[in-house]
């Protein structure tokens, strides 16, 4: 058979494509239901591991996350609550007028948990935020990243950056006091972390983000 | 048929260091540099790469005699698009983990040069073992080069080996540094660019002749 004539290339490629449309199509619908119940079980860990719960507990993140969190309420921009659940199912990247947050129950004090979404220098960056009944101190932080640089940006993830909100001011009247300021220039210790060095970008990205969607929570912390 | 014969095992062990793919081939040279700053995903990655190598060079293999000519670029990298999102989508389904780690490198896997390089020149004239073996030594020689750059940036870059410590503390407070550089890629360049001194140093094969 001529391989090389028109015809056979033409009925060659469209072959080709059909059968590879049909595969991917068919391993895309037919692992749909376990990848997004997938992505529910991480979203769940991602909230938890806010909250400082330990590894070993993760390891079953639903029944974990009944025990903890307690309601995913709605809140509006003016600190109301509009629903007392659903507030898992808005995607952080969507979060408009709209705002999640989490009421947990750690060890007997109750915690709250808010999302951060956010830019970093090579994607979107985010996290979640958990502070005590106050509404003032921090108690944990997630983050994670699409794509920042490994040793660098990617540094966000580490315990070590993560750790270092336990404790700082959250906000004061309202206004967003946690920041991260550059590597080695931390003048207020109180609610100041130090970014990461070599990931100035991705740090500062952080910083944005918490400032900007930490603001809208500015009612509800003036409660 | 002798499924290890010589000339088998030559096709599966010259990629590992006479005929790497890196060092020698050239190809892959961009991931090398973006994702050795660390050993976990070096190994991540080159792990990866193997495996997606060998499963296209078979499948080109089988192809091969049916394949346009004028198409032929066109057929390899949808093969080679289409394994790769069959893969991620698998592991999102069944190894969630392991899909959120690889999540940025596979778009990288797709652009691979080493890829396109062994299908075109390989696989596309070779049987499917004879491909399979040279899918996996050369994915084998390329996690090879990922390894040893990613060892020796994370051990000076980070002071860590598998994101554990192993410089010690005391040389910090002695007044020992990262050294900064390791961790950018300009250093996976030239640490790359050495293990090919070396390599043509032990080879007199490889090296061109001088007129």
């Amino acid at each position: 058979m001529n391989t090389n004539s028109n015809g056979y290339t033409i009925g060659y490629a469209s072959v080709m494509v059909i059968i590879v449309a049909f595969l991917l199509a068919f391993v895309a619908s037919s692992l749909k239901e376990r990848q997004d119940n997938n992505v529910k079980l991480d979203k769940m860990k991602q909230i938890l591991s806010s909250l400082n719960i330990s590894a070993d507990e993760l390891k079953d993140a639903e029944s974990a996350y009944a025990k903890y969190v307690t309601a995913d309420q709605i809140l509006n921009l003016n600190g109301a609550v509009v629903s007392s659940n659903g507030g898992f199912d808005i995607e952080s990247k969507k979060i408009d007028d709209q705002l999640p947050l989490y009421v947990c129950n750690v060890n007997g004090e109750t915690k709250y948990v808010a999302p951060l979404y956010g830019a970093g220098l090579w994607g979107p960056i985010w996290g979640y935020i958990s502070f005590n009944a106050d509404k003032k101190t921090v108690y944990g932080t997630y983050f994670s990243h699409e794509g920042e640089t490994p040793g660098l940006g990617a540094e966000i993830t580490t315990e070590k950056f993560q750790s270092s909100f336990e404790g700082k001011q959250l906000q004061e009247g309202g206004d967003v006091k946690i920041s991260v300021v550059k590597n080695g220039k931390v003048s207020n210790d109180a609610y100041e972390v130090d970014g990461i060095s070599g990931g100035t970008i991705t740090s500062k990205g952080v910083d944005a983000m918490l400032h900007a969607c930490l603001s809208k929570y500015a009612k509800f912390f003036n409660e | 048929m002798d499924l290890f014969s010589k000339k088998n095992k030559e096709t599966f062990f010259t990629p590992l260091w006479v005929n790497n793919p890196v060092a020698t081939q050239v190809l892959g040279i961009c991931s090398a540099l973006a994702v050795t700053s660390k050993l976990e995903p070096a190994l991540v990655m080159g792990l990866s790469v193997t495996i997606i190598v060998a499963l296209a060079n078979v499948v080109i293999s089988l192809l091969r005699n049916t394949v346009p000519n004028r198409i032929r670029i066109i057929v390899q990298l949808v093969v080679v698009a289409t394994l790769v999102t069959i893969v991620s989508q698998v592991l999102k389904a069944f190894a969630y983990d392991v899909s959120v780690q690889l999540s940025v490198y596979v778009g990288l896997i797709i652009t691979n040069c080493i890829l396109m390089g062994r299908l075109e020149a390989f696989a596309m004239q070779n049987k499917p073992w004879e491909s399979f073996l040279d899918g996996v030594g050369n994915g084998l020689g390329y996690a090879l080069i990922l390894v040893i750059v990613g060892f020796i940036r994370e051990l000076f870059g980070s002071g860590t080996f598998f994101n554990l410590r192993v410089i010690p503390e005391c040389l910090y407070d002695l007044g020992y540094m990262n050294n900064g550089l390791m961790v950018l890629p300009p250093m996976a360049l030239i640490i790359v660019g050495c293990i090919i001194w070396f390599q043509r140093a032990k080879n007199p094969d490889l090296q061109e002749k001088s007129n």
